[in-house]
């Protein structure tokens, strides 16, 4: 068999070749220097102690002293709260969860597809999720009490849960045949148009109890004398619908596209079969919008974990630190000087969002969009 | 629930004087606006935090400045919280957006010692307009001086006491306190009861316990009887020996527990309430009891807000027949020699909590701007206008010169009846005067110990997060934390300097 000789490649072909990586170069390195930059100092920053001196300021490498404090030193309590006992009942399912993970690991090791990348992913998912799994046992169990981490994870799980589900009621509706949807479309759509910052002023105002709007109504079911801001889960729980009155626009929004953009025969062969509403949206319309609402779940999720604006302005984290997220947390701990404590806190936030957000992707995110498609 | 307040203070009638005065000032000037003034085109920029309080003033006065001067002065306002850092960051990082500034004057160490702030000493001493002579002992070397020179002009006079509703004590039959424990009895005795003539209970006992406020002010008022007894020169803060904290003790757990007791007399939402709401609920006739700075005289005078006019007591903090032995941690009862200052065997330490707001200059500013805001202060401080200020509510400027306290003619003419003025300057007069006067910290980062550890273990005590002795262990980790982070012999030094050991 003769060797077929390739063709000698010229610079100018080369040239050629390269012209795409080229003509994106600039952008990589405007993204590089803006993005991994400051990721880089950060990181610099969260190993260092940040001290102001005449005419500029100085960093003091400590190691990993900033990131002890926060896990077993003096800030322990605010960030990862305070630890109670575990219950009985408590270790069967944190022994329940253990298992299910480990059958999780066999499966995909039986499968056939094990690769290095999807073990460590995998692995590195399961140790997180167990450990914030007994972290939420130990601080919700009620002689415990929770940190910036677990309020942050309150408000991204339970809030965005709580906002999907909303968001989606309100979708299906809207995507009726009724008169004036056009009307409501709108008037759900404002909050998200409103600064968060005003958001928060606003819902402030709605939520005094004395003074609001709807003070009266308060009174009238004697509840004038009653504050929500002095005890700890109804303070984040009105963070938490605050927070959910902003946001449910933003996914109903991108549902209701979906929604009208499912196939209407579908449906309309499914409607002359005789098949019921539940069943069409069970079966038609969750499918195909399962890969939309979970890219769009993706976003929130990731904007979840940056929530600061609603408690700093409602409860400035209080009572006490009952409603701090982590963004919260390490703003206040950047606002008093301590710039490698919350770099330290924000390392740990991108940790953990990285971790729970791409395991969300790869788990979730893709298989809804594969059962979609 | 309450989260807003009626900000109150300036009347009508005072307004329209003050804009009359400064309009004839402006029209007067006008005659010679050919002549070239002493600093046309300079402009200063001043930051403070966001008012009405301190604000207002300073606003007020920049054009009457400029008519007189030709500087412009450009008022910039911050949250309280961010005040300290944000001055820091810009004299630190030489940004110098900021010439001047109007703060805390605890925070003179952390901005005089790398050399942020000008020295004013030779200004001071040439300035006859000022009257410094006229300025209290006590304010003008605290507020004003560190290591023997001015950093700092004084434009207010700060004190923490306690003011009580007259009408309704006599109507309970029931005396001013002199003790916390009596405090809380009669807090308790008459919360509930209609104050103001609404058909509503009212409350026994209204204090700022918001976080990142001013709620650490008010524990330290409280266990400052409890903690030192021997004189100013004994300190509240630290021992005087080696830098222990005095937070992790029976007078510190005492303290406490009187604090979170008066939450039981006190609006359902007092967690959440700053120096501004419990003013405005003390003004509208709704609480018996509060612990505040000097405002609430002026404020509880104005007609335009005020519904408790000549019914408002003031008096200097409470205190305790016990006070702590340092050795043991124990509290014992008062002796000659443990509190040689007590009367009727109750020690009182009545606390200078923030020492009165004062304006300083950013070194690094160009000496035209300098010496403008330099000039700026001194007028604000001069007594024509101070005289006028601190008899205003809403200024929250407090009197802190001697002839404030001896003219009556102001505070007369402000609307203060004789008796109401007489009682409420002689209650600022007392604690002025007290040996025992308890000094706020002012050492290197007190805005850490205080405004980050002490308050956020307050907050959550009243949260119920974590008990009496966790908070103490958690104020006394922190603080120890600190001393070890700057060092614990140079703070140490320091905080016996700033007690003149």
């Amino acid at each position: 068999m003769s060797e077929v000789k390739q063709p000698k490649v010229g610079f100018a072909q080369r040239i050629d070749q390269l012209t795409p990586q080229l003509l994106i170069l600039p952008t990589v390195l405007i993204i590089l220097f803006l993005a991994v930059y400051p990721l880089l100092l950060s990181a610099y920053l969260a190993l260092s102690r940040f001290k102001l001196v005449s005419g500029g300021f100085e960093l003091k490498y400590v190691g990993l002293r900033n990131f002890k404090k926060l896990f077993s030193g003096s800030q322990q309590y605010h960030f990862l709260g305070t630890f109670g006992e575990f219950l009985f009942w408590e270790w069967l399912i944190i022994g329940f969860f253990a298992l299910s993970f480990c059958y999780w690991l066999w499966c995909y090791f039986r499968s056939g597809t094990v690769s290095v990348i999807g073990t460590i992913g995998r692995s590195i998912t399961v140790i997180v999720i167990m450990m914030l799994t007994m972290l939420a046992f130990s601080v919700l169990n009620g002689s415990g009490y929770p940190g910036s981490l677990m309020v942050t994870l309150f408000y991204v799980f339970v809030g965005v849960s709580i906002q999907f589900v909303i968001a989606l009621g309100l979708a299906l509706l809207c995507a009726q045949k009724i008169r004036g949807k056009h009307f409501f479309r709108m008037a759900f759509f404002i909050p998200i148009m409103v600064t968060p910052v005003g958001i928060a002023y606003a819902f402030r105002m709605l939520m005094d109890m004395s003074q609001g709007p709807f003070a009266p109504i308060w009174s009238m079911f004697g509840l004038a004398e009653f504050s929500w801001a002095a005890d700890a889960w109804l303070a984040r729980w009105v963070v938490l619908i605050g927070d959910s009155w902003q946001w449910i626009p933003f996914l109903f929004m991108v549902l209701l596209a979906a929604i009208e953009n499912q196939p209407k025969e579908q449906v309309e062969a499914a409607q002359l079969d005789g098949a019921g509403s539940w069943r069409i949206f069970k079966d038609i319309t969750f499918p195909s919008i399962a890969a939309v609402a979970a890219t769009a779940v993706l976003i929130r999720l990731i904007e979840a974990f940056k929530i600061i604006d609603l408690p700093n302005i409602l409860t400035n984290g209080g009572p006490g630190i009952a409603t701090e997220s982590m963004t919260l947390h390490s703003f206040i701990a950047w606002r008093t000087q301590d710039l490698g404590g919350s770099a330290a806190v924000g390392y740990s936030l991108l940790f953990v969002a990285v971790v729970i957000c791409v395991s969300f992707f790869n788990f979730v995110g893709q298989r809804t969009a594969a059962k979609g498609a | 629930m309450r989260l807003f307040s009626k900000p109150s203070g300036l009347t009508l009638t005072k307004l329209a004087s003050g804009i009359t005065a400064a309009s004839a000032m402006v029209l007067a000037l006008g005659a010679n606006t050919a002549v070239a003034k002493k600093f046309d085109g300079v402009t200063v920029n001043v930051m403070t935090f966001t008012g009405p309080q301190i604000a207002e003033p300073l606003q007020r006065h920049a054009p009457e400045f400029k008519a007189l001067t030709g500087a412009t002065i450009n008022i910039i306002t911050v949250p309280f919280s961010d005040l300290y850092t944000k001055l820091l960051t810009d004299f630190a990082t030489g940004t110098n957006s900021v010439d001047a500034a109007v703060f805390a004057p605890q925070w003179m160490v952390d901005y005089a010692e790398p050399g942020y702030l000008q020295d004013i000493t030779a200004n001071v001493a040439q300035d006859e307009a000022l009257e410094e002579s006229d300025i209290s002992p006590f304010f003008r070397s605290f507020s004003t001086q560190y290591k023997g020179k001015n950093y700092l002009l004084t434009l207010d006079g700060d004190f923490h006491m306690i003011y009580y509703r007259t009408d309704v004590l006599k109507a309970a039959g029931l005396t001013p306190p002199n003790t916390w424990d009596e405090y809380l009895a009669i807090a308790k005795a008459v919360h509930g009861k209609d104050m103001n003539g609404d058909g509503k209970p009212d409350y026994g006992s209204c204090i700022s316990k918001k976080r990142n406020a001013q709620a650490y002010w008010a524990v330290m008022s409280i266990a400052g009887g409890y903690l030192q007894g021997e004189g100013t020169k004994q300190g509240a803060f630290f021992d005087t020996k080696d830098m222990q904290p005095l937070v992790n003790n029976e007078a510190f757990g005492a303290a406490l527990h009187i604090y979170k007791e008066t939450s039981k007399y006190a609006p359902p939402d007092e967690i959440n309430l700053d120096v501004g709401d419990t003013r405005g609920l003390f003004t509208a006739g709704r609480c018996a009891l509060t612990i505040d700075w000097g405002d609430v005289g002026p404020l509880a005078a104005d007609p335009a807000s005020s519904k408790v006019i000549d019914k408002v007591g003031a008096a200097m903090l409470p205190g305790s027949t016990k006070i702590l032995n340092r050795a043991t941690g124990k509290l014992e009862t008062c002796t000659t020699k443990t509190c040689p200052y007590a009367v009727d065997g109750v020690n009182r330490a009545p606390y200078a909590a923030f020492g009165g707001w004062s304006g300083g200059i950013n070194a690094s500013a160009d000496d035209k701007v300098k010496q403008a805001a330099y000039e700026y202060f001194s007028y604000v401080s001069q007594p024509a206008q101070s005289n006028v200020d601190v008899t205003i509510g809403a200024t929250g400027f407090n009197p802190y010169r001697l002839s404030q306290f001896s003219n009556m003619q102001g505070w007369l003419a402000s609307g203060m009846s004789k008796e109401a003025a007489e009682n409420y300057l002689g209650a600022i007069k007392d604690s002025l005067n007290s040996p025992n006067m308890m000094l706020d910290l002012r050492i290197p980062k007190n805005q850490n110990y205080q405004q980050v550890v002490l308050d956020t273990a307050i907050a959550r005590f009243l949260a119920g997060e974590i008990d009496v002795n966790q908070t103490m262990s958690s104020i006394e980790e922190g603080w120890n934390e600190l001393n070890e982070d700057l060092g614990k012999e140079e703070q140490l030094k320091l905080y016996k300097a700033t007690l003149g050991l």
